[in-house]
């Protein structure tokens, strides 16, 4: 087949600012009827040079030639005149309105009259195999109805050029796979479709050929026939890198959290957890999947301590057998009632007997560690504010998906960050920065942070060394349960391993990791178990060791269950 | 449909973000700003009258600095100013938007004045000047803590409510004047009792104890604990939240402290400077002091230049006014509006530059 070339970038550069060589002298050629994937890692350009395409921003120099006409892009509008057509990372509908009214919006050389508009759009749709409903609101809608609005919006306008920006992110495996029929059909229309991706599966599968960006450079563009997923990682890493996770057996399995019959209603009365019940153990990954927003963020911080429940139990086992009971985080009152529950022994393992004690007697064994636990300590977490969990010793890190707006505090430098959980220490008015910058050092190096120095502020940083911070923070208190909540989002993939393997180390330590994660290939290899939200229900619990991707897929979009399947 | 698609040329001018930028060029684009604003103000001063630039600059000096009286009077109306903006300044880091000043400084000025009015030859003047003092940062504080309390309860507007407390206040002044003030002249005469007595000249006390208040507000945002829960709390309630800070006795607490320091301004005012009230005794310092917070990007040294500039500008215009003979005060109103533009437009300039369309000749040679 004859190639014909409909879209070609010559010498294109871009910069932010002084320092930030976003694309540097990228030359690309797109044919007709293909699909072609850029692929990087992120932050490399790969959306900086589609911006470029669709009128976003504007080069600071080299030259888009379509059809081989040199032209100017300086907006959508210009973009859309040249049937070029983006779908980016973040819809840009109309909440209130349907899918049909969203796409004759802003056509202005057309009468607005919706039939003709809605026949049109049956028509493109019958073409490509889309499934949707035209008179459907659009906050009614799921993502992935959403998405097709966007690309109908695109198609309607008449582009010939359509790219789509991290289209897959947001899918169930099996939305995926009708996105790419849809696309594949496109292509044989002898549409040119670019894929921004960082998912090398979907690039194997999807793409005619594969452009690599690193750093802003171009790297190579290659037939996807004649590579492999290896060659393809090299080329955007620009080194060898292992792509195992060292997934080990769970060690000394002990319940750290029992979860049950936990319920969150929203203020409007609509349930975001709806009788959740699970168990995590201590040195195993417990994954928990589901399509974004399926009450993963609401389930983290009821436990955290953020939000408060309606119902439910959050009980947590302190691991505190056979340790001594201390007045540092327990009140007399409180030794005393455990002593009437009997949960105390000696150094030699007998029974107290607390009654021939006195006061004076029992404070001084105490602070002699000669008390001590017989069993875990069981505390009751419910109502307890995220002060309170602290105040009482347990040892609960939670790493936040929001990192800059809720883990850290961006304007802050790395020192002050890490005083956040720790502040509060001692009875000086005045803050201490002495620990917290030894600690800011430690992290620094062991986690090998990019960072001119620790006071720097951490909005400065890039998403894995503002990652780093966070997490070896939330480490750094030797936590008995870890929580993080899609801990490598936005992330490079060195930066990615390097947190896969202080999660794994950490379950090797005996802490319960509870990862909340949205790539189903990281969560099957790094967790011990996964567990399935749908609508703020449980759907499943699966063994990550033998499920397989369509299992998790269907119980991603399965009308919740509530039975627990281990 | 555009036609004529190869005509269209890349965008004029573009907006581009700076990094990096030196001190040095920093201070020369504010220095470019405070001067272009003042040669601005100058000549349109000259357009509505028959005096000449010079005049104007010579005026604006003689205005601040003239005489010693002046050059006092010119750092104890600082001295005012930076108080008003440190009361200002832990609420702003708070993203609190206080702007409530006005009617902080006016309530506490009432009471100290009260005690005064009400206590005035009965009991010593120290026991009055204590009453007055105590009477003074209570009424501040609350005045602050009202719309405190409702934002952290209710999330209610700060903004709207400390504007309304302002009102209040006003309305209050009016009251109380016209009770105490028998022959309805509405003119409330200076009280001889409760004066505070002087340091070194009359003048001295509140530099003094401002300059304090600042080394104090430096060191409470910088280095103490409640500071530091001050910066989470503005920065993001949910990092707060997160980490277990209770935000609504921050909010609290820290619109108490704002307030009292509020009240120590109408403390001064009443006791120290004015010796009575009116509905205009605050001077509008409330909203003067949140300029001098923004210009200083709420860095309490650089409060001190900025209040300074900002009560160096108004008294020269006090002076350019007469010598110009404006008869009312609106064109120096623009004029000081001109001033403080060009500064505020400066920080554009700081953050980002602009590149202009290369010309074609240029692109030739390339």
């Amino acid at each position: 087949m004859e190639k014909t070339v409909v879209l070609q970038l010559k010498n294109i550069t871009k910069r932010f600012g002084s320092k930030v060589l976003a694309n540097n002298n990228v030359s690309l050629d797109v044919y007709k009827g293909e699909i072609l994937s850029i692929l990087g890692e992120n932050g490399c350009g790969k959306t900086t040079l589609m911006n470029m395409i669709a009128g976003i921003y504007y080069p600071d120099s080299g030259k888009i030639l379509i059809n081989g006409e040199e032209v100017i892009i300086r907006s959508p509008r210009d973009a859309f005149e040249h049937k070029i057509g983006m779908i980016h990372q973040h819809f840009k509908l109309i909440d209130i309105f349907t899918a049909a009214q969203n796409v004759a919006l802003g056509i202005e050389n057309e009468k607005y009259n919706l039939k003709s508009v809605n026949n049109r759009i049956k028509e493109m749709a019958q073409k490509y195999g889309f499934n949707i409903n035209l008179d459907k609101k659009i906050y009614e809608m799921s993502v992935s109805e959403k998405q097709t609005v966007e690309i109908l919006k695109v198609l309607y306008r008449g582009a010939d050029i359509l790219i789509l920006d991290e289209p897959t992110a947001v899918l169930t495996p099996q939305e995926i796979r009708s996105l790419f029929n849809v696309l594949k059909a496109m292509k044989d229309d002898g549409k040119s479709i670019i894929i921004i991706t960082h998912k090398l599966n979907e690039v194997m599968e999807i793409s005619d050929r594969v452009t690599v960006l690193r750093k802003g450079e171009h790297i190579a563009t290659v037939n996807t026939a004649q590579t492999s997923e290896k060659e393809l990682t090299e080329m955007m890493v620009g080194e060898k890198i292992d792509l195992n996770i060292n997934r080990t057996e769970p060690v000394d399995s002990k319940l750290r959290l029992s979860v049950s019959g936990l319920t969150v209603k929203k203020p409007d009365g609509y349930k975001v957890i709806d009788n959740v019940s699970f168990e995590a153990f201590g040195g195993e990954i417990l994954g928990i999947a589901g399509i974004a927003g399926s009450g993963q963020k609401e389930l983290l911080e009821a436990i955290a301590g953020l939000n408060s429940y309606d119902s439910g139990t959050l009980t947590y086992y302190h691991p505190k057998k056979d340790k001594p009971v201390s007045f540092y985080h327990k009140t007399y009152k409180r030794v005393m009632e455990l002593a009437n529950e009997n949960a105390f022994k000696d150094n030699n393992g007998n029974d107290i007997d607390f009654k021939k004690l006195s006061k004076k007697e029992i404070k001084a064994l105490v602070n002699e560690e000669k008390i001590l636990f017989k069993e875990d300590e069981v505390i009751d977490l419910k109502d307890k504010s995220p002060r309170e969990i602290r105040e009482l010793g347990i040892r609960l890190s939670f790493v936040p998906e929001d990192r800059l707006g809720m883990g850290l505090v961006g304007s802050m430098d790395i020192v002050d960050n890490m005083m956040l959980r720790s502040y509060r220490k001692g009875k000086s008015l005045f803050l201490n920065r002495k620990i917290p910058s030894d600690l800011a050092d430690r992290i620094i190096s062991e986690l090998e942070v990019n960072t001119p120095d620790s006071h720097t502020a951490v909005r400065k940083l890039s998403g894995g060394n503002v990652q780093k911070i966070l997490v070896g923070r939330e480490i750094a208190s030797s936590p008995a349960i870890l929580m993080t909540a899609y801990p490598v989002r936005g992330l490079d993939i060195n930066s990615s391993y390097t947190i896969y393997n202080l999660l794994n180390e950490q379950k090797q330590k005996g802490v319960s990791v509870i990862f909340v994660g949205e790539d189903l290939d990281v969560l099957m290899a790094l967790s011990d178990r996964i567990l399935v939200l749908s609508g703020g229900k449980i759907s499943g619990i699966v063994d990550a060791r033998t499920t397989t991707k369509d299992e998790i897929g269907l119980l991603m979009v399965k009308s919740g269950k509530n039975e627990v399947t281990e | 449909m555009k036609k004529n698609k190869s005509i269209q040329k890349e965008p004029f001018v573009r907006i581009v973000k700076r990094d990096n930028i030196k001190l040095p060029k920093i201070i020369l684009i504010y220095s470019i700003a405070i001067v272009g604003g003042l040669l601005l103000s100058g000549l349109i001063s000259v357009l509505f009258s028959e005096k000449g630039i010079g005049d104007f600059f010579q005026s604006l000096f003689t205005g601040a600095f003239g005489s010693e009286r002046k050059f006092w009077l010119l750092l104890q109306d600082t001295s005012l100013l930076l108080g008003t903006s440190m009361a200002l300044l832990p609420a702003f880091k708070m993203k609190f938007w206080n702007l409530g000043g006005n009617g902080q400084i006016l309530v506490s000025c009432l009471s100290a004045i009260a005690c005064m009015f009400y206590l005035g030859g009965k009991v010593s003047d120290s026991v009055i000047i204590l009453l007055m003092f105590f009477a003074s940062v209570i009424a501040g504080a609350l005045w602050a803590v009202i719309p405190a309390i409702f934002k952290a309860k209710f999330n209610t507007n700060e903004s709207l409510f400390t504007l309304m407390m302002n009102y209040i206040a006003t309305g209050l002044v009016s009251l109380c004047i016209t009770i105490w003030v028998k022959s309805g002249s509405g003119v409330l005469a200076p009280i001889a009792y409760g004066n505070i007595p002087e340091i070194g000249n009359k003048y001295l006390l509140p530099i003094i104890l401002f300059v304090l208040i600042t080394v104090f507000m430096y060191i409470y945002l910088r280095s103490a604990k409640h500071g530091y829960e001050i910066s989470v709390v503005g920065e993001s309630i949910n990092t707060a939240k997160y980490v277990g800070i209770k935000v609504d006795k921050v909010i609290i607490r820290t619109m108490l402290l704002s307030g009292a320091i509020a009240g120590l301004v109408g403390f001064i005012l009443a006791g120290s400077i004015n010796h009575t009230i009116s509905t205009a005794s605050a001077n509008n310092m409330g909203f003067t002091g949140i300029m001098a917070t923004w210009l200083a990007s709420f860095n309490p040294l650089l409060i001190m230049l900025t209040s300074f500039f900002i009560t160096f500008i108004s008294k020269g215009m006090v002076e350019v006014r007469k010598t110009f003979m404006f008869t009312n005060d609106s064109i120096s109103n623009i004029v000081v509006g001109i001033v403080y533009f060009a500064i505020i437009i400066c920080s554009f300039f700081i953050n980002y530059k602009l590149v202009f369309r290369k010309k074609e000749k240029e692109e030739i040679k390339k």
